[in-house]
């Protein structure tokens, strides 16, 4: 039995030794479960070499593979937290304050004043690491002051979506979100200054339902999830098998929802290259 | 015969000892007139007593309640002739949300909203409620056509939300409810929204991003069902009275949230106990409400829309 103990020994040597690398040395690919080098998988904007799949970023990664290098984050006009005192299995504020100490930002919207290939934007992105994404009194407040930050800049507004849907614990306050982010954008057109949408996964709920499908440009990442109703809910109310690829970028792009699907790398150029179309206006 | 609520069953009860009694008088010549006078009292009594203490779970089910009156009898009580328009000229008709010209105390409209249906048939006629992209393209259609031709806008709001099925999106639910919620922002005409039964999400602010918003007193209006919210927050359908709590649904929360600016009065024991009175008490709110806007130009009817949406939950 001496040399299990010695393969045991060694073994749980090897854990020992394990535990001292940093956790967050290996990426396994959410999609085909290749085991990725972390350095190597944000060194490709966080695609996977092996079966393509997009994986989820933050909003300054995000915003850095968009924005020439010194952007500027902009301020998001503060709030009032909890408007409704909500609480379910926990209170909301101590969901805010875990989704706050987890993320560098306060609130699941951010807006950058930058360029992009030289072309100035301000550019809002939303976070789906923050409470995912989902879409409450702030995210609507910094979606509007973005887009009067772009109106005031006379530059266009780009937002990348990422929502779960509506903030549930501001009830009504979050559907009334829709109508606010709406108005804005009304004045962005009357200003005559393009806007962008960029879907990222998953964008979904009263999100995909008001500005994310108001863009004069949409552009789906490869295979993420677009839709208004949960694939769950669909399915209890047809009891049936939902189509193949349903409600992913390239299903709404072959059903005129989305003018492209826009791979990751080529995302940056992309934007620059419709915006020297759309920015041609002597201001 | 009236269906009651399950936190109705007291005043069933006593409803049906009156109608035993009324039935043994009928038989016999016993005088208990001064006993079922008594009892009608209580009954009475009992009844505004359990609707003036309503909570947000039972308030959606008396708004959900199967003889709450509805689209199309508002359109037979409050309108007259109304003429339904129909179509998206794009893909098709949708009857969960109908719409068309409509007189209301000789004021002409352009009048939309969401039909639920009263019976099985009627039910699935019109999708109970639940609008597809086509319903929402012809409401934003209609709403540009009252537009120019200077004809206010009233909506009666009243549905679980947009209807949820692969057809739906692939037509692009989400793009036809923000046309149409784009569509109300843009109307340079008075628009007046009602929610009537209950307002449910995306599908219900399509129709309800109005100039002003109105609530029956015992409507519900919410980001998602109770049920849905219980489902996700609490895992478990059951809690869907405390989301319903938690969620502030009601009209009088949503009045004190000032995301509605109106409470119309419903009978007592509810609008089902008494549609000719609770149509008669909507239609002179509308009307009031028509007429103040009527008194503002274009530009400031958009104006205020728009400063009425920036500023809910910003103090």
């Amino acid at each position: 039995m001496s040399w299990l103990n010695r393969v045991r020994n060694s073994l749980s040597s090897l854990g020992a030794a394990k535990e001292q690398i940093p956790d967050n040395l290996w990426i396994k690919c959410p999609n085909c479960g290749e085991m990725l080098f972390t350095k190597d998988y944000e060194a490709n904007l966080s695609v996977c070499p092996r079966c393509d799949h997009h994986g989820r970023i933050g909003t300054d990664a995000r915003l850095s593979q968009i924005l020439d290098a010194g952007f500027q984050l902009l301020p998001s006009p503060r709030v009032k937290d909890d408007p409704l005192k909500f609480r379910d299995s926990k209170k909301y504020t101590d969901r805010l304050k875990a989704a706050r100490a987890a993320n560098p930002h306060h609130d699941a919207l951010t807006n950058a004043l930058g360029t992009i290939d030289g072309h100035r934007a301000v550019v809002g992105v939303q976070d789906f690491f923050f409470m995912a994404g989902s879409m409450g009194v702030a995210v609507g407040a910094a979606f509007v002051s973005g887009v009067e930050r772009a109106i005031k800049e006379r530059a266009p507004y780009i937002i990348c979506t990422a929502a779960g849907g509506a903030r549930m614990q501001e009830g009504i306050l979050s559907l009334m979100q829709m109508p606010k982010a709406t108005v804005a954008l009304r004045r962005l057109r009357a200003a005559g200054l393009p806007y962008i949408v960029v879907l990222t996964d998953p964008t979904t709920g009263g999100v995909t339902a008001s500005y994310a499908m108001l863009g004069d440009i949409h552009i789906a990442e490869p295979g993420c999830l677009i839709g208004f109703a949960g694939q769950r809910v669909i399915q209890d109310t047809i009891r049936e098998k939902l189509p193949e690829g349903f409600q992913r970028a390239e299903y709404l792009h072959a059903h005129g929802m989305v003018d492209m699907v826009v791979r990751r790398p080529e995302l940056k150029a992309t934007l620059a290259m419709l915006l020297s179309y759309m920015c041609n206006k002597a201001a | 015969m009236i269906s009651y609520l399950e936190f109705e069953k007291p005043v069933a009860a006593l409803e049906s000892r009156i109608a035993e009694l009324r039935t043994t008088a009928a038989e016999g010549d016993l005088d208990i007139s001064a006993e079922v006078t008594r009892l009608e009292r209580k009954s009475a009594d009992l009844l505004a007593s359990t609707y003036r203490a309503l909570t947000p779970w039972q308030k959606t089910q008396v708004a959900r309640h199967p003889m709450r009156p509805h689209f199309v009898d508002y359109v037979r009580m409050i309108f007259t002739d109304f003429v339904p328009l129909g179509g998206d000229r794009t893909f098709g008709e949708d009857y969960a949300i109908i719409g068309g010209f409509a007189t209301i105390q000789g004021r002409k409209v352009m009048l939309i909203g969401h039909e639920n249906g009263h019976d099985t048939a009627t039910r699935i006629k019109h999708n109970f409620g639940m609008g597809k992209p086509e319903g929402y393209r012809k409401a934003t259609r209609l709403m540009e056509l009252a537009g120019r031709f200077g004809l206010p806008v009233v909506t009666l709001v009243d549905t679980k939300g947009a209807f949820p099925g692969v057809e739906a999106e692939e037509r692009g639910q989400a793009e036809a409810i923000a046309r149409a919620t784009e569509a109300c922002l843009a109307l340079p005409v008075p628009m007046v929204a009602v929610i009537v039964g209950e307002g449910g999400s995306g599908g219900a602010v399509a129709l309800a991003s109005a100039s002003r918003v109105l609530m029956l007193e015992h409507a519900v209006y919410s980001v998602i069902s109770p049920e849905g919210c219980a489902s996700i927050l609490w895992r478990t359908p059951e809690k869907a009275s405390d989301a319903a709590e938690a969620m502030k649904v009601t009209a009088q929360d949503l009045h004190g949230l000032k995301v509605i600016e109106r409470i119309v009065q419903e009978p007592v024991g509810g609008a089902h106990r008494d549609p000719e009175m609770t149509a008669k008490m909507l239609s002179n709110a509308l009307v009031e409400e028509l007429d103040k806007l009527g008194r503002l130009s274009p530009a400031e009817i958009i104006a205020k829309r728009e400063e009425r949406f920036l500023a809910i939950g910003q103090d």
